[in-house]
């Protein structure tokens, strides 16, 4: 018999770029801890990222990979999954790539339901491009290029994923990694796409998010499948409590059937 | 500045010209109102002249209305193949004269042409008539109303038939095989409207029956669009995705349930940086993938097709040109994107570009750049055009080309796999996810071997070379051209210029000039060696393409693929070339040089 998977199997030789107290050493833990619990082969896996601190992940979990580009990452993962439906497809990355720039794909991959999780590190700032206002980012907060603050009000990214047609909604936290490693579970257990939003701290360019230790909140309700009661409780939620908000089964999209014909019988449509 | 010569040859030329023999054909018209029927009635046409034993080219042209307004079938027909339009048109039949001025440019007529029309239509537009066409109004629509279900398509059908000596064997079943779906009601009416339209006189007009060369071959009617999904089926793609754009959804459409037949998807993507991302996902999934799309999608895909570059993912685009920039002219054709296909990358990034030669050359090529893509784990950017994908043919079937598709793949358990692997001929293998012991991540980042991220200078330089090397060390065999004639004069061009150059050829051959046709199919990376000793004899090299800037021509000239005094001939769209206007070209060219 094989001998069962350690988390540590998962990590490769690549030492993170990511900056000491980055909440995205959380994800990369909970997921490889989750993906031994779940004893998923390393060759089963693939996690497909765009660009951004966040998006650098995927080279730091020995599985089958995709460090794309800016925003593209559900794209590239709906490709994948379309085409090989074996595969456990794990999208991840920041909120500027999935909101922002990605964020197109992301209202569409909610209501495509293809059974990807998707997994976005948000710590409501740019790290990479060091320190500019992504859309979960307040509207006050003052950078180099927004010397008075943006001015805009942050979108809330999971009543976008419930409105769009998603069927698993949750938030977790980089500070409670055990909670996030359960939601990751439920993610990939769930059938269809799944929205994992999880706040993760930048010490670096927000380092008053050392508060979110102490302001991050268990939700306080069960996980509801009613998407009108999920929608007012996010709306009336501050955006920092975690937890399972909404789950229904879906009619998920997957292409892909047995070939019934060949491709001469296909050709004799051309004659005369 | 390009050179260039005096596009209005004086008088003396044009005589020259006149003598020219040309290619025994005839060019048929249909225009219509929408709901006239007159694309049906064309496509009926060209089934019927294929029953017949004729070749035969149909393109089609239509009014902005997105459905039902007027349109306009240009066809012609010969003993031989023909795949491309002519200078002029025999018969024009026109339902009514709704908008007709709209194609009075794309349908040139002359003192030799007939106009065949409806009686009760009115006047005839005067651009018509400028250049001496002979009119003959029928009772068309009267006669129609006289007969149960009679339509008046169906008489104008039937009066074609009688000059093209159609039998009325060849048009039942011309009209069963077109509206048989339809039941048997409607397929009865218009063959009792086809008959009663064969009866009718059409006195004083010049014969216009061609011989057939035989009836007992078979034959396929295929749009390059159909031909260009087709091969890319036999190269081996079972993955789409792609967002709907004119002119390219055609593509799409014959694909979503033929893929699906085989075993393979389509997927319908939100815009086209999903879908060029998408394909690269199913292609790293192991499933040689496309998309097809035209100049706006094309200029949305770059940064992924850069991504397909650096990751080394094999992907192909069908790029089906028309008039641009920006949306431009939607519905027409244009060679005028293949700047962007050359030169649209950020950074140095080896990549194909293939154009298909003619409609049937569709199947060749894309079939060609499938194959090329994958076993170079390369992105191949075909550049088809509205002319060749939204005209249909009627041929001979393709060959099969038989090309070695498969892709260098690691085996399971590969010891030390490196997925980047500097190798003999630059090509590493590729491993599948799914694959136990080869676990990798493919990166847009630069890398080294392995694929770990690196800014080294060392590894940028190896990787590039080997991204390089991989492309220009490929031997690419004869198919990089299609080379035809020898002489003195030497035509250079690309894509659905091609055809054109061919007739072109012909007659210049024919009025005893000797001519050669280097028709491009790979133009990136460009054969500039063979090229160069192709046309080293020739006196007068002309470029020639369908766009206004002359891109082939400059490329060439970059490439130091074309002497000094090589000259372009570029017009934009979306009128096609006439291949007597470019024969012109070259004798007053021949001429001054005298
Ligand atoms: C097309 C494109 N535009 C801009 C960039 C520059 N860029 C790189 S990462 C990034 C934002 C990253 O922010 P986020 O996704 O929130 O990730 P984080 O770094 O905070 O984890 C930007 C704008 C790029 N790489 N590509
Ligand atoms: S900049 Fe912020 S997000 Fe990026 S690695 Fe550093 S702490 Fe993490």
């Amino acid at each position: 018999m094989n001998e069962m998977i350690k988390p540590k199997d998962y990590k490769t030789d690549i030492k993170p770029i990511w900056c000491p107290g980055c909440g995205d050493f959380a994800t990369l833990s909970a997921l490889t801890k989750t993906l031994a619990f779940m004893q998923l082969k390393k060759e089963q896996v693939s996690i497909i990222s765009g660009i951004g601190c966040s998006s650098r992940l995927p080279a730091y979990i020995d599985s089958y990979g995709f460090h794309g580009v800016h925003g593209r990452a559900l794209a590239l993962a709906s490709g994948l999954k379309a085409a090989r439906p074996t595969q456990t497809v794990i999208a991840v990355g920041g909120d500027g790539d999935g909101f922002s720039i990605g964020g197109n794909h992301f209202m569409h991959a909610c209501r495509r339901n293809m059974d990807i999780t998707y997994i976005v590190m948000d710590n409501h700032v740019y790290g990479m491009t060091k320190g500019q206002p992504s859309p979960t980012t307040e509207p006050d907060w003052v950078s180099k290029l927004t010397p008075h603050g943006s001015g805009i009000r942050p979108f809330q990214p999971l009543a976008i994923a419930l409105s769009s047609g998603a069927g698993f909604v949750a938030r977790g936290f980089a500070g409670d990694p055990s909670g996030l490693a359960k939601l990751i579970f439920e993610g990939l257990r769930h059938q269809g796409f799944s929205f994992i939003q999880v706040l993760s701290p930048c010490p670096t360019f927000r380092p008053e998010q050392k508060l979110w230790k102490q302001q991050v909140q268990p939700w306080p309700f069960d996980t509801t499948d009613d998407p009108v009661l999920a929608a007012s409780r996010i709306h009336a939620d501050e955006g920092l409590t975690t937890g399972l908000i909404y789950q229904r089964e879906l009619p998920v999209w997957q292409p892909g059937a047995e070939a019934s014909d060949t491709l001469e019988n296909i050709e004799q449509g051309f004659l005369v | 500045m390009r050179p260039t010569r005096n596009e209005n040859p004086k008088s003396e030329h044009k005589n020259k010209v006149k003598h020219l023999k040309k290619k025994h054909s005839i060019s048929v018209a249909i225009t219509g109102a929408g709901g006239s029927g007159a694309v049906t009635t064309g496509l009926m046409l060209l089934d019927a002249m294929s029953r017949a034993g004729f070749y035969g080219y149909m393109s089609r042209s239509a009014g902005p209305q997105i459905r039902g307004g007027e349109s306009a079938v240009m066809m012609r027909f010969a003993s031989q193949p023909v795949f491309n339009t002519d200078d002029r048109f025999d018969v024009l039949l026109a339902m009514d004269w709704h908008k007709v001025e709209r194609f009075a440019d794309e349908i040139p007529l002359d003192s030799q042409s007939l106009i065949v029309c409806d009686e009760n239509a009115g006047e005839i537009p005067a651009p018509l008539l400028q250049n001496g066409a002979v009119c003959r109004a029928l009772p068309l629509s009267k006669t129609a109303k006289s007969i149960e279900g009679g339509r008046a398509n169906m008489l104008g059908l039937g009066v074609l038939a009688i000059l093209l000596g159609l039998t009325e064997q060849a048009m039942q079943q011309a009209v069963r095989a077109t509206l048989g779906k339809k039941g048997d009601k409607v397929v009865a009416d218009a063959i009792a409207g086809i008959e009663r339209g064969m009866q009718f006189v059409v006195a004083g007009t010049q014969d216009l029956r061609l011989q057939p060369k035989s009836t007992a071959q078979k034959r396929w009617n295929i749009s390059g669009n159909e031909a260009c999904g087709l091969g890319a089926l036999r190269g081996g793609v079972r993955f789409v995705a792609a967002y709907p754009i004119t002119p390219a959804s055609d593509i799409l459409e014959w694909m979503a349930p033929n893929l699906e037949k085989l075993g393979g998807s389509l997927l319908q993507a939100e815009d086209e940086l999903a879908s060029i991302n998408m394909i690269i996902g199913g292609s790293f999934g192991g499933v040689p993938s496309m998309t097809a799309t035209s100049g706006p999608g094309l200029s949305l895909m770059v940064e992924g097709l850069g991504l397909a570059v650096t990751s080394e993912t094999p992907v192909v685009v069908m790029n089906v040109m028309r008039g641009g920039p920006s949306t431009g002219i939607p519905t027409k054709s244009e060679q005028s994107d293949l700047n962007l296909a050359l030169y649209g990358l950020h950074g140095d990034a080896p990549h194909l570009v293939l154009a298909p030669l003619n409609i049937l050359d569709c199947v060749f090529t894309s079939e060609w750049s499938v194959s090329l893509s994958e076993q170079l784990q390369a992105v191949a950017i075909v550049l088809s055009d509205q002319s060749l994908g939204q005209s249909r043919l009627v041929t001979d079937p393709p060959d099969y080309a038989g090309f070695n598709t498969r892709r260098v793949v690691a085996d399971a358990s590969t010891q030390h796999y490196q997925r980047y692997q500097l190798t003999e001929n630059a090509v590493s293998a590729m491993a599948i996810p799914g694959t136990p012991g080869t676990t990798y991540t493919a990166d847009g980042l630069e890398h080294d071997e392995r694929g770990t991220p690196s800014s080294m200078a060392a590894d940028h330089q190896q990787q590039m070379a080997k991204r390089s090397r991989k492309l220009a060390a490929f031997d690419y065999g004869q198919h990089w051209a299609h080379v035809d004639g020898q002489g003195g004069i030497a035509l250079i061009t690309w894509g659905s210029s091609s055809a054109v150059c061919q007739e072109v050829a012909e007659r210049l051959r024919d009025s005893g000039m000797q001519t050669r046709v280097v028709a491009l199919r790979l133009l990136m990376p460009l054969n500039v060696q063979a090229l160069q000793g192709l046309i080293k004899d020739c006196t007068s090299i002309v470029v020639v393409e369908q766009n206004m800037s002359g891109q082939l021509f400059h490329y060439l000239h970059a490439e130091q693929a074309i002497p000094a005094r090589a000259v372009s001939y570029a017009r934009p769209g979306p009128l096609p070339l006439r291949p007597g206007d470019i024969v012109e070209f070259i004798i007053a060219g021949v001429q001054a040089d005298e």
